[in-house]
């Protein structure tokens, strides 16, 4: 399985994603917000945490504009898989890749710690390592994850089974809870937490590496 | 030419900074404060004869996330 991992100015968990992918069993090449286009064959792409551009703007929509996005929204109309977390998350909604929107956290706060998650799903190879109702622990560390969505969108995200994992204890103000949604296809992932973060014993957890060799299983199978 | 952009959350979204403006105007003693919404004000710099449909084209694209937020041209 051959995945990318971009890395735009101010990404700072682009090497916790490529190592957990590679401990999963990935071929992991890591692609600059420049290039073009992605390397030949990529199965999935991977877009990292951090701060690209200085979340000058709003978060994610400088990078949405890069050169890069653009392949990556193209890889994501031809069926390719795409993983977003945190910043990453709030690039493909910028893009336009995922509905919604993240916002400032409601109380304000940047937050940083481990918090419980409800996988809603095992219908998805994102999610596929779980079962339906498991809860796991991945650490969050966001100003800006907040998600918003109207009514319309959410009755769809919710009717069409699109949310991934949802907070136990909700700490940013997200609507219904969400934490991850997927897109129409569910090949498209975006989620605030951290599953990167949370996959050696060193991390204090290791709930996050079932998301990755979930996905690989799924993808190596495909 | 000058044009300024206004972007604001859209009504109906939550605006968590500007609720705790309202808040800590109201602890400064300010009483009548009903409501805070906060947004930004972006000045471009442009070359004369920039249509104004230009300038939407930017904020579509670019300058405003139309998923919460609505914006408003004022070419100077």
């Amino acid at each position: 399985m051959r995945a990318a991992v971009v890395v735009f100015p101010g990404s700072n968990c682009d090497r916790d994603m490529a190592v957990a992918l590679k401990a999963a069993g990935a071929d992991v090449s890591m692609v600059w917000h420049k290039d073009a286009a992605l390397p030949d064959n990529v199965d999935l792409v991977a877009v990292p945490g951090g701060f690209s551009f200085g979340d000058y703007l709003r978060c994610g929509a400088i990078a949405a504009q890069s050169p890069i996005c653009k392949a990556i929204v193209e890889h994501a109309n031809r069926g390719g898989y795409v993983l977003g977390v945190c910043n990453g998350f709030q690039v493909l909604t910028e893009t336009g890749l995922l509905p919604g929107a993240l916002m400032r956290n409601a109380n304000l706060k940047f937050i940083c710690k481990s918090v419980d998650l409800k996988v809603e799903n095992s219908n998805s190879a994102f999610t596929s390592g779980y079962a339906a109702g498991d809860v796991v622990a991945y650490p969050v560390a966001h100003h800006d994850g907040n998600y918003s969505v109207d009514a319309e969108g959410l009755k769809k995200i919710e009717a069409e089974g699109r949310v991934a994992f949802r907070y136990v204890d909700n700490p940013n103000g997200s609507v219904a809870d969400i934490a991850g949604v997927l897109s129409e296809n569910r090949r498209v992932l975006g989620m605030m937490p951290h599953p990167e973060r949370a996959v050696d014993e060193g991390h204090g957890g290791t709930d996050g590496q079932a998301l990755f060799r979930g996905l690989i299983d799924q993808l190596v199978t495909a | 030419m000058k044009a300024r952009v206004y972007v604001m959350l859209k009504n109906g979204v939550l605006d968590p900074q500007g609720e705790a403006v309202r808040h800590a105007l109201g602890s400064l003693g300010f009483d009548g404060v009903e409501g805070v919404r906060q947004g930004k004000v972006i000045e471009l710099d442009l070359t004369e004869g920039t249509t104004e449909a230009t300038i939407e084209q930017m904020c579509e694209k670019l300058l405003a996330n139309t998923v919460i937020e609505s914006y408003r041209i004022e070419v100077l």
